[in-house]
């Protein structure tokens, strides 16, 4: 078998496993990984509650009663609250149309549905400015006639649906494939119409996976940084979100504020985290992203 | 709507089914991805190809500019080339090592996808500081993070670990244990085991990871922007260039150099492509 053997002990098995790692190769990998996402990934967490923290309590709740920062909660509320469904709906009726049906050019929709994510924040941002900017052909009628698109929260909310685009719709694509149509065409032969069938039939169905697309959706909605600050045009209390006004009060030296909110933030993405790890622990089987794409 | 009229025998545009809604849906779904991804990003490739091909390679060969894409592409290699590194040794750790608290381990490596990327670029900056708890240890050795292009690579080593790691670990899980034992029986060390029979299964999962953390990196904004310092032709990035040609109105450079990432970035999405197609071919 293999080269070394450890000393037998009454806990070992007198024979070393030939499909594992020897114990001191084990014990170095398992510390190289926990240092490496100790550094990485929980030093960054801790600190934004520290630094929130800093100065106690009470300049962390002043901090967050600042009119500004309110203000930033409520139009990162706000914009989540609007892009989050529409996306939500999309997500179904995309799936539906992809996962129940055979149609020529369903790869290529689907490929152009992921196209979001490979296109960097600040040019999602970009390209609302060249289509509603002053430059534009768009531009100056939207003048004439009063629309605020750009600089406002119309603007911010484009931005935001477009990076968050593909959340619901790749979570629900391979799931619903995965199930088929016998319980839809179950359903309609039975008499069902189409809307009863997706309420009672591909509805439960589906829940879970819904929920989690919904979840990384909102996620992203809430902390999007780069595509929103192109668009927002930085207006303290008009048109800053919750990660904007981040960089503001950073860049101001107001560290105790910036973090206040950063927590806000990091307490949103850990909620997220144990949602979304709760839903892949119950609900696995349900989901698709845990079982591979 | 969507039947065409055409025979059983000739070209149809979908396969008929019972089920109903498919105009509605796919109407929808075309409408609503026109409006929010096509148009928009239609609007960059109209505005490139009206500034003309002089005034675009003017742009495209600016100094300033090709630095920027040069920290931007070097950086986010360098972070990928770590992330593919460390990421396989975690995906690993989680996938074949059982321990207290493997579960949390395994949700907090999301963590990157779920933390914004201004609180992730803030708490960077504020640990990496000359002041800040990992940078007054790395100082003393004379080693500077923050507001160098080194703390750009630490920035996008965070934002890209989910992308290796989430790629290698399911493919990881999946490998068949039997095949490590005829290796061993064969008489491969452990570690011929891994490099010569598991390895080549996982290059395929290995080099995809690669390739999202990298794309992901070229285009990061918000966690770079702090902890970079922006120094021009040091540490700026090129979606921050695009972002100060725009405060400067110059939407033609702005124009000029998204269109130049984001054509890079289909390279990157078509190799992709072609790597799963190839390891599906070759691994099934």
């Amino acid at each position: 078998m293999a080269e070394t053997q450890t000393a037998p002990s009454p806990r070992q098995p007198r024979f070393r496993s030939a499909v594992t790692e020897t114990r001191p190769a084990r014990y170095a990998l398992m510390a190289i990984a926990f240092v490496f996402l100790a550094i990485f990934l929980l030093l960054p967490l801790i600190i934004v509650f520290i630094e929130a923290f800093q100065k106690g309590f009470g300049a962390f709740g002043e901090a967050l009663a600042d009119a500004d920062t309110l203000s930033a909660i409520r139009l990162t509320l706000l914009v989540a609250a609007i892009s989050v469904p529409l996306n939500m709906i999309f997500g179904i009726a995309a799936a539906w149309a992809i996962a129940k049906f055979e149609f020529k050019g369903k790869a290529f929709l689907t490929t152009l549905i992921d196209l979001p994510f490979s296109v960097s924040p600040v040019i999602s941002g970009l390209v609302y400015v060249l289509l509603f900017g002053a430059g534009s052909v768009l531009g100056p009628w939207l003048k004439a006639h009063g629309v605020e698109i750009l600089f406002a929260v119309p603007g911010i909310v484009l931005a935001t649906v477009f990076v968050t685009f593909p959340f619901v719709a790749r979570e629900l694509i391979p799931l619903m494939q995965e199930q088929g149509t016998g319980d839809e065409e179950a359903a309609i032969s039975l008499g069902a119409t189409g809307w009863q069938t997706f309420w009672y039939v591909t509805l439960p169905n589906i829940k879970w996976g819904l929920l989690y697309g919904v979840l990384l959706c909102n996620a992203r909605a809430m902390g999007e940084f780069g595509a929103v600050s192109v668009v927002s045009g930085h207006i303290r209390g008009l048109t800053n979100t919750m990660p904007l006004h981040v960089e503001i009060l950073y860049n101001e030296y107001n560290a105790v504020g910036a973090f206040a909110v950063a927590s806000l933030l990091a307490g949103l993405a850990l909620v997220t985290l144990v949602l979304k790890t709760l839903l892949e622990m119950r609900y696995g089987a349900e989901l698709a992203a845990t079982r591979g794409h | 709507m969507s039947s065409s009229p055409a025979s059983a025998a000739g070209w149809r545009f979908r396969t008929p089914s019972v089920i109903p809604g498919f105009g509605l849906t796919l109407g929808f779904s075309l409408a609503y991805l026109t409006l929010i991804i096509l148009i928009p990003l239609s609007a960059l490739v109209w505005r490139t190809t009206s500034l003309g091909w002089t005034d675009f390679f003017e742009i495209a060969t600016d100094r300033r500019t090709l630095r920027a894409l040069e920290v931007s592409f070097g950086t986010a290699l360098i972070a990928a080339g770590v992330n593919v590194v460390f990421g396989t040794i975690v995906a690993w750790v989680l996938v074949r090592y059982r321990f207290p608290g493997r579960r949390i381990v395994d949700a907090m490596v999301d963590l990157p996808f779920a933390l914004p990327t201004a609180v992730a670029g803030i708490a960077l900056t504020t640990l990496y500081a000359p002041r800040g708890w990992i940078g007054s240890l790395l100082g003393p050795l004379g080693v500077k993070v923050a507001y160098t292009p080194l703390g750009i690579v630490i920035a996008l080593i965070f934002i890209g670990l989910p992308f290796v790691v989430r790629t290698v670990q399911p493919i990881m899980e999946e490998i068949d244990k039997g095949v490590e034992e005829v290796a061993a029986t064969l008489g491969a060390s452990r570690f011929q085991t891994i490099w010569r029979v598991l390895f080549p299964g996982l290059a395929p999962a290995i080099l995809t990871g690669f390739a999202l953390a990298f794309a992901r990196g070229v285009g990061e904004y918000g966690s770079v922007i702090f902890i970079a310092g922006n120094l021009p032709y040091v540490s700026e990035i090129a979606p921050l260039l695009i972002v100060i040609r725009l405060e400067e109105y110059d939407y033609a450079a702005a124009t000029a150099i998204a269109t130049i990432m984001l054509a890079l970035s289909f390279v990157m999405l078509l190799f992709i492509n072609l790597v799963q197609t190839w390891s599906r071919k070759r691994y099934g």
